[in-house]
């Protein structure tokens, strides 16, 4: 336990630790069973539909929910050990949680939310009132020191929330969808800040989100869960280019089809649906090391990621030209989307094709109407699935 | 009751009733009730209100029962428990050489048994609907479980815990059934005002309107007092 006359709030942990979690949670139906590391500083996306075990994941972490099986331990110290039936409670974990809808005390001034951890754990009200608004004051808030938290913007809350957070020196860092709840412009506006603070802080980071792009911009790595299951881990360039489900193609905007390899020399791609994709398409910082490089042996299974706007879409058919792929389909819907417009194609395969709104208009398109595809096969990433 | 009221003889009435040492005794023994219904009601309602232990609806039953049953049966089971001759009282006896009937603070225990139950249902409401979320935010900010209540729980319900003690102060200045069968009427010692009215209306009727009336100006300027100061709503602490 920590002494009243520890370091402030603004000093780094000497003692930053890893993350090792290797768990099970069993509740009804739901079952979630996770294993991650995340080393000290560094920043873990858990990106995943509504009710795939995100927020669980956290209140796992955190000692709310007790695990049914498995170990986690942050640095030297064992928090939940389920085969020596040893389990921290959440007070001795030090850990922090930013809760999606804050949770601020709405009793006590911001300050004294703030300083709230240093009181719990034995430091004098002036000294711990003193090390807040230093906190508040890193984080550019201070002017706020004084007000209730039912006059905050939820701008401002989530800033609060966050110093609370970091001003109990935890060892492990939790947000939970730490910008669901804010209006677009705010959200923006956080975000660039959030990397800032998250950059400081020296102990792992897990971020619950089920925003792609928040994933994306704050974090080092993504894992991807669905149902209770990491089905992909990587870095966010590494989720975006090759998602391993539909569901995370849909999140990053990308057709995915899986089939088999079907010819290494031309790697045919023979999709499931019995149409064929050249996939001659190479990340541009695809990994070095060979094995992934490597073409696969014929009768791999395969993911095939094809982006909506790496496909030209033509209301005749085509000469055979330079893209490998062509296929028709008809069109089966259109939407607006902010600067182009996404068609939906029925075909072999079906499609999302983004054109732009002048495209759409020169080529008068309806829905029901026969189209033409084409893609390069160079446009067209193919990998073993996972 | 105003109308009725022998104002022109007020003076002589309250002075040969003991009025004046009725009223002093009503309000101290109403507020140490209320004061130990506080002491002794917010951890029950916590109680009531957190665990999922089995017997929790049972004791949920015999807290509220006062609420239901007539305060004289209320006096004769407090008379058996707390008697010479009960099963605490003979106990209680033996190692203090006190005993409750008849006595002051017979009627404090009186008081307490009907006014606590109001207190209790108020706090235990309030604590349910309150966010049990802040308590787990203040676990993960390394609060433990009594320095959470402490801070956080309990002043977040302490409207209602004001509510409920006003409720159950009110409830043990009326009282009646209760002090009358477990601590008799003797003036100066267990004679509240409601036994004082009692007594004066089977002597002297225009008497116990008189003493009515000074009940219900103190009762009514109380309870303006406090309604000004906590009862509010909206008032956070």
């Amino acid at each position: 336990m920590s002494e009243p006359s520890e370091s402030p709030a603004t000093e780094p942990l000497a003692d930053a630790g890893q993350l090792t979690a290797d768990l099970q949670l069993a509740r009804g139906d739901f079952a979630l069973g996770l294993a991650l590391h995340v080393a000290p500083g560094q920043i873990l996306a858990v990106l995943g539909p509504n009710g795939a075990g995100k927020t669980s994941l956290l209140r796992a972490l955190a000692g709310l929910t007790p695990i049914t099986a498995g170990r986690i331990t942050v640095g030297e110290s064992t928090w939940d050990d389920a085969d020596r039936g040893l389990s921290l409670t959440t007070e001795d974990r030090r850990v922090g949680l930013v809760f999606q809808d804050y949770r601020l005390f709405p009793h006590l001034t911001v300050r004294d939310n703030v300083a709230f951890a240093a009181r719990a754990r034995g430091a004098g009200r002036d000294r711990a009132r003193r090390d807040a608004t230093t906190v508040l004051d890193r984080l550019g808030i201070v002017e706020l020191a004084d007000r209730r938290p039912a006059v905050l913007s939820g701008g401002q809350a989530q800033r609060v929330a966050l110093a609370r957070a970091l001003a109990s020196r935890p060892r492990l860092l939790l947000l939970d969808e730490p910008l669901a709840a804010l209006d677009a412009r705010t959200r923006l506006e956080i975000r660039g800040e959030l990397r800032r603070y998250l950059a400081e802080f020296s102990g792992p980071t897990i971020l619950v989100t089920h925003d792609p792009l928040e994933a994306m911009v704050l974090a080092d790595r993504i894992l991807v869960i669905e149902g209770g299951r990491a089905v992909q881990e990587g870095t966010p360039a590494m989720v975006a280019r090759r998602p391993a489900t539909e569901y995370v193609a849909q999140l990053v905007g990308l057709n995915l089809y899986s089939g088999t390899l079907a010819d290494r020399a031309t790697r045919r791609i023979d999709l499931d649906d019995g149409s064929s994709l050249y996939a001659a398409g190479h990340d541009r910082d695809e990994p070095a090391d060979a094995e992934v490089r490597a073409v696969p042996m014929v009768g791999t299974r395969m993911l095939v990621a094809l982006s909506p706007t790496a496909i030209s879409l033509h209301t005749h058919e085509v000469d055979p030209g330079s893209a490998r792929n062509r296929w028709s389909g008809t069109i089966a819907g259109l939407e607006l989307l902010t600067d182009r417009v996404r068609v939906a194609v029925e075909g072999h395969p079906e499609a999302l094709v983004d054109i732009t709104a002048a495209a759409l208009t020169a080529l008068e398109l309806q829905p029901g109407q026969q189209v033409w595809l084409t893609a390069k096969a160079t446009e067209v990433v193919a990998y073993p699935a996972p | 009751m105003v109308w009725r009221a022998p104002w022109h003889d007020l003076p002589r009435i309250l002075a040969e009733t003991q009025a004046v040492e009725a009223l002093r005794l009503s309000l101290i023994c109403a507020t140490g009730a209320t004061v130990i219904s506080v002491l002794l009601g917010v951890p029950l309602a916590w109680v009531l209100a957190r665990s999922s232990a089995r017997g929790i609806p049972l004791l949920r039953a015999v807290v509220t029962l006062p609420l239901v049953l007539p305060p004289v049966v209320g006096g004769v089971a407090l008379l058996l428990a707390f008697g010479r001759l009960g099963i605490v009282g003979r106990w209680l006896e033996a190692w203090t050489g006190a005993t409750l009937p008849f006595t002051t603070l017979g009627v404090v225990v009186a008081e307490t048994f009907v006014a606590m139950p109001f207190l209790v249902v108020t706090v235990e409401g309030a604590l349910r609907s309150a966010d049990q979320g802040l308590e787990e935010a203040a676990a993960t900010l390394g609060s433990r479980p009594f320095a959470t209540f402490r801070r956080v729980t309990l002043p977040l319900v302490m409207p209602s815990v004001a509510a409920g003690g006003v409720l159950g102060w009110a409830r043990a200045l009326g009282e009646f059934g209760a002090t009358i069968t477990f601590a008799g009427n003797l003036p100066g010692v267990t004679q509240t005002m409601p036994l004082a009215v009692y007594r004066a209306f089977e002597t002297d009727p225009p008497a116990a309107v008189a003493l009515s009336l000074v009940l219900l100006a103190v009762s009514v300027t109380v309870l303006v007092l406090l309604r000004d100061r906590w009862l509010r709503p909206g008032t956070t602490w």
